[in-house]
């Protein structure tokens, strides 16, 4: 394959033709916030946050979606990149609720992250906002859209990794936002609570129920772990506090890797002395079952003892 | 007077909203009556709405207007039988006040220069065989005959035409970038999706002379190695949704659309989409997504529709009236074409002329006239008598015009370079009467509704942008709000996705740039100067004009109008909704707005 | 399926048989989904929940995505609309010439909001960006027919046309 070599923020990088800029930014170290992007999934380039500025374009361009080009000069934090990344920021906070102090994702939020990096401390733009109803349909997943900065990432990860299409866009403009079919609470959708969402929300709008509360991302330790329920191995995190397992979080998304509500259950039983009852959906409500149940494992114990009396 | 062998009736929407459908029946029935034979042919859009309906008596061209079907019986008998000429339904120019006999001495007429529009109001456009009559399907001919596909890109690139939709880009690289294109699948696409309020010029080639932008999607396929088109039409339009079906039903039967056409070996399949209603479709890749059956949200460019467009396939995407250019071009050649203009802006623009301006309608100009010559000439002034304050150009991706540019030479580059767009080629006339900040909230409360809601900064940014600008018009401003704006603005333009984020700051960012006075009046004298903001305005009485009838208090819905008969009344400022209603109902012109 | 009476007989509904016509006539195009959704709005007026899920299966498509198309398109209408759709024009040339009073005039008369549909279902009121008769503004459209070079005295007239 052939290979380009640009110049970014003076230094000079050579990457292989049809990289994106982003690819050859982060391969020198630079780092260029990005919301919306994921190199696991298909690229919208909507979020805007990681444009740069290159000589002889009209305007800003997302560095995620623009391929690189021998000879090209890439500022990435030049004075109207960072002015605009803060007012970026600005707008989203501007239609956010207040809430670090209370939100499951403080400390682990990329809007919180580069807020604090850019330093924007006060919206100076105030008017409507969304007042959408928190939805806590499910035991699983909350899914509070106040907090949902539209980067698509749960739509995508739910139509290319799992293949699901629970949730898409739905309606336009200032209204956007990502719905089930028919604008249902998640608990009424075909929704399968693998967590893939979870996993790739980058701020407070999907977050996993069974954590809510179990500690703050600083005071919590991360320990990957793959689940061996079944031949796919998907990634999972044990999370420790003072050393203790308080619960298991879906992790990277993967292809092929459709990461499970049995294996994420499955593996909490395993681990977490204190695991919370499990539920499912039963004619649309969801009720407390036996963990064998939860897991498919029910009457299995009678089937081996079955089996062992017969082998006698 | 010459003997009539033919009536045209304009059967454009515009002329058919004002009665011409019941008028072309009346006229058939009466002449049937009366034993005459003469046709009645309905055409397409003339391009002269406000005056509709149109009639013109051929082959001298008599033209009638607002001919209702109550008038059939006396142009029968006075013109027809009696060779006298129906003076009443003449029209009357606004300029000199005399009555202009035929179509050629309408002025409206006579300083435009049609081209795109020639078929326009003159052929029926259900009727293949008249547009073949006019010179159709000759260029498409010639190309299909003499050319390959490397010398059609080249004649295109040679008459300098550039895209009529919006930013000018030059249509022959844009075909020659497809043509290169690797694949063998290739697709035409037309954008009919014409959504500025305020232009129409597009509805009305495909309503007056559909065949125009089928010879131009054919000759373009034949050009990049297409073998199929697509019409993307906006659903507001069924008009020209049938029209359309009706002239493709046609070229197939007449073998210009199908297998081998014309016996070339060149093959060809044209269809149409409607719309769904959402402006955003506009923009090439929101309506290509919206062609595959998704929500029509933009997609990143690079890569550009010519190299992955429809379905991932090599598309070429033009507008209707860029598509219609091109049998002229190829009827007339490449040189010719390149005569008329500008240096770097060629041919004629179709502009919907609209607004404050005696005559509203379709204008077709060469490129590098002035507005001056637009609105004054072509317009006939400004309506009522009225003083010209500035023109929108360009629709909500545009900006305004104020006076001193009047006599600015128009084409692409000249417009960008003041801040409005060519764009589709929408005109608004603007008269005093006019808020220029009310303007700009109009064009972002558009932009803000038709947002696709996709990047940050058009989604949330035009919102914020729309509430300050509203803010400033209910008398709220505040002194930040005009930086907050220009921040916002240029933020906007610089980072959004698609040309919709990228140009709806553009009318904010013109008003401030020729009436920064007006946002300054409004925020810091809380004035609206032009009188149209409400809550910056205030009723009074003028006592030396009032004669005290009392019919302004009688009327008044909230009782905030007292006084004593025969002696000047007053309002109570604290009471008044600034509902307007004693101004319609004072005789004497005693109620004032200031 | 809608059972008449007590008889117990099923009569199919002539508007699922219609919904099957243009199935059929879509069926394996690409990029059908939107003409099917504007074929099926034509049968129904609007498009029911159960209908969009028929959608969704037939051109085996995700019902979300389904909903997000619907949703994303001025045009098509979740809940049962009026039998007449009055459309007054907020575009630019009508903005100039008044046509916020219109529609004002018109919200009064009938007692609804933008996008809203009279108890009676007699009319549903719409404002749109610009039905491109900018020549006779301010304009309205009642269903197919445009009413141009309008002033608020007119509408009720105009409005009583229209059962």
């Amino acid at each position: 394959m052939s290979q380009v070599t640009l110049t970014i923020n003076g230094q000079k990088v050579t990457v292989p033709a049809g990289s994106t800029v982003l690819d050859a930014a982060r391969l020198l170290g630079l780092e260029i916030p990005t919301l919306c992007y994921d190199p696991m999934l298909s690229k919208p380039g909507a979020c805007r946050m990681c444009i740069v500025e290159i000589p002889g374009m009209r305007n800003l361009p997302a560095s995620c979606v623009t391929p690189v080009a021998e000879g090209m000069v890439v500022e990435t934090h030049s004075e109207a990149v960072v002015e605009a990344r803060k007012t970026i920021i600005e707008l989203l906070l501007a239609n956010h609720p207040n809430d670090c102090l209370t939100c499951e994702r403080s400390g682990d939020c990329k809007l919180q992250q580069y807020a604090y990096e850019y330093g924007v401390r006060e919206v100076g733009i105030q008017g409507e906002f969304h007042q959408y109803e928190i939805d806590e349909s499910n035991p699983y997943i909350l899914r509070d859209m106040n907090k949902c900065i539209l980067c698509g990432k749960c739509v995508r990860v739910c139509a290319e990794i799992k293949g699901e299409n629970v949730i898409d866009f739905a309606y336009r403009g200032f209204n956007t936002k990502i719905a089930p079919a028919l604008d249902t609470k998640l608990a009424e959708s075909a929704c399968v609570y693998c967590n893939n969402c979870v996993s790739v929300c980058p701020v407070g709008a999907l977050v996993d129920r069974r954590l809510a509360g179990k500690g703050r991302t600083w005071e919590v330790e991360q320990e990957p772990i793959i689940c061996t329920f079944c031949e796919a191995g998907c990634n999972f995190n044990l999370l420790k506090k003072d050393g203790k397992v308080v619960g298991v979080a879906a992790a990277k998304a993967a292809p092929g890797r459709p990461m499970c509500l049995k294996g994420r259950l499955g593996l909490e039983l395993i681990h977490n002395p204190n695991a919370a009852p499990a539920y499912l959906k039963k004619d649309g409500e969801f009720v407390e079952v036996p963990w064998a149940e939860a897991l498919g494992l029910e009457g299995i114990l009678a089937k081996l003892l079955e089996k062992g009396q017969k082998a006698e | 007077m010459s003997k009539v062998d033919k009536i045209l009736i304009c059967g454009g929407t515009g002329c058919i909203s004002s009665g011409s459908g019941k008028l072309v029946n009346g006229l058939r029935a009466a002449l049937a009556g009366a034993g005459l034979e003469i046709p009645v042919v309905l055409t397409g859009c003339h391009g002269f709405c406000e005056q509709g309906p149109l009639v013109i008596m051929e082959p001298q061209g008599v033209f009638y207007r607002r001919v209702q079907v109550e008038d059939a019986e006396e142009i029968i008998a006075k013109h027809i039988k009696g060779g006298e000429v129906v003076e009443r339904l003449l029209y009357t120019e606004p300029t000199t006040g005399e009555a202009a006999l035929t179509y050629k001495d309408v002025q409206f007429y006579a300083k435009q220069q049609r081209m795109v529009l020639k078929n326009c109001g003159h052929i029926d456009p259900e009727n293949i065989q008249e547009y073949i009559a006019a010179g159709g399907y000759e260029g498409l001919a010639k190309v299909l005959k003499t050319m390959n596909g490397d010398q059609v890109v080249e004649e295109v690139k040679k008459s300098g035409l550039r895209g009529r939709g919006g930013g000018g880009f030059p249509t022959g690289i844009k075909w020659q970038s497809t043509r290169q294109a690797e694949g063998t699948k290739k697709y035409v696409v037309c954008n009919a999706d014409e959504g500025d309020p305020g232009a129409f010029m597009d509805r009305s080639v495909l309503e007056g002379d559909p065949h125009a932008v089928i010879e131009g999607m054919l000759i373009c396929g034949y050009a990049i190695g297409a073998d199929e088109g697509y019409v993307y039409v906006r659903a507001e339009y069924p008009l020209a949704i049938k029209r359309l079906s009706i002239a493709i039903a046609q070229a197939e039967e007449a073998g210009y659309l199908g297998e081998n056409i014309r016996g070339s070996g060149f093959n060809f399949r044209l269809k149409i989409k409607a719309g769904a209603g959402a402006f955003v479709c506009g923009e090439e890749t929101a309506l290509l997504n919206s062609i595959e059956g998704e929500r029509g949200m933009p997609r990143p460019r690079p890569p550009f529709p010519a190299f992955k467009g429809l379905w991932q396939k090599p598309t070429t995407l033009n507008n209707v009236e860029t598509f219609a250019n091109v049998p002229v071009i190829f009827r007339n050649g490449a040189d010719w074409y390149a005569s008329l203009g500008t240096e770097k802006s060629k041919g004629t623009k179709v502009f919907a002329l609209t607004g404050k301006v005696n005559n509203t309608g379709l204008a077709e100009v060469p490129m590098g006239i002035t507005m001056r010559q637009i609105i004054f000439d072509i317009g006939g002034g400004i309506k009522d008598g009225k003083k010209f304050k500035a023109v929108q150009i360009g629709g909500p991706s545009g900006g305004c015009l104020p006076e001193e540019l009047l006599d600015l030479s128009i084409d692409y580059d000249s417009l960008t370079a003041a801040g409005a767009m060519m764009g589709s080629g929408g005109l608004v006339v603007m008269d005093e009467t006019t808020c220029m900040v009310d303007l700009a909230r109009f064009f972002l409360n558009f932009t803000q509704k038709e947002s696709c809601g996709k990047c940050i900064p058009c989604r949330e940014g035009t919102k914020r942008m729309l509430e300050i600008l509203q803010r400033i018009t209910d008398g709220k401003g505040q002194q930040s709000d005009i930086e907050t704006l220009e921040r916002l603005a240029k933020v906007i333009k610089s980072t959004s996705l698609c040309g919709l984020g990228q140009t709806a700051p553009n009318p904010v960012l013109a008003t401030l740039r020729y009436f920064r006075h007006e946002y300054v009046a409004h925020i810091e004298e809380g004035k609206c100067p032009a009188g149209v903001c409400t809550a910056l305005l205030s009723y009074f009485i003028e006592p030396e004009t009032c004669k005290g009838c009392g019919l302004c208090a009688k009327n008044c819905p909230v009782g905030a109008i007292t006084g004593v008969v025969k002696e000047p009344y007053t309002i109570d400022t604290a009471k008044c909704i600034k509902c307007g209603v004693c101004i319609t109902k004072c005789k004497f012109g005693s109620v004032q707005r200031r | 399926m809608s059972s008449c009476c007590q008889c117990g007989n099923v009569v199919p509904d002539p508007r699922q048989q219609q919904l099957a016509e243009v199935f059929k006539k879509y069926a394996g195009q690409k990029g059908a989904l939107i003409p099917v959704l504007q074929g099926a709005q034509d049968i129904y007026s609007y498009l029911p929940a159960e209908v969009l899920k028929q959608i969704a299966d037939a051109l085996n498509l995700p019902f979300s995505k389904v909903y997000g198309v619907v949703t994303f398109y001025a045009q098509f209408h979740l809940k049962p609309r009026g039998r007449n759709i009055v459309r007054v024009c907020l575009g630019t040339a009508c903005h100039v010439r008044g046509g916020a009073k219109i529609f004002e005039t018109i919200r009064n008369e009938l007692q609804i909001g933008d996008g809203e549909t009279t108890a009676d279902l007699r009319y549903t009121l719409e404002s749109v960006a610009c039905i491109g008769a900018c020549g006779l503004a301010p304009v309205i459209m009642v269903n197919a027919d445009t009413h141009g070079r309008l002033t608020p005295d007119k509408l009720k007239a105009i409005l009583a046309q229209y059962e």
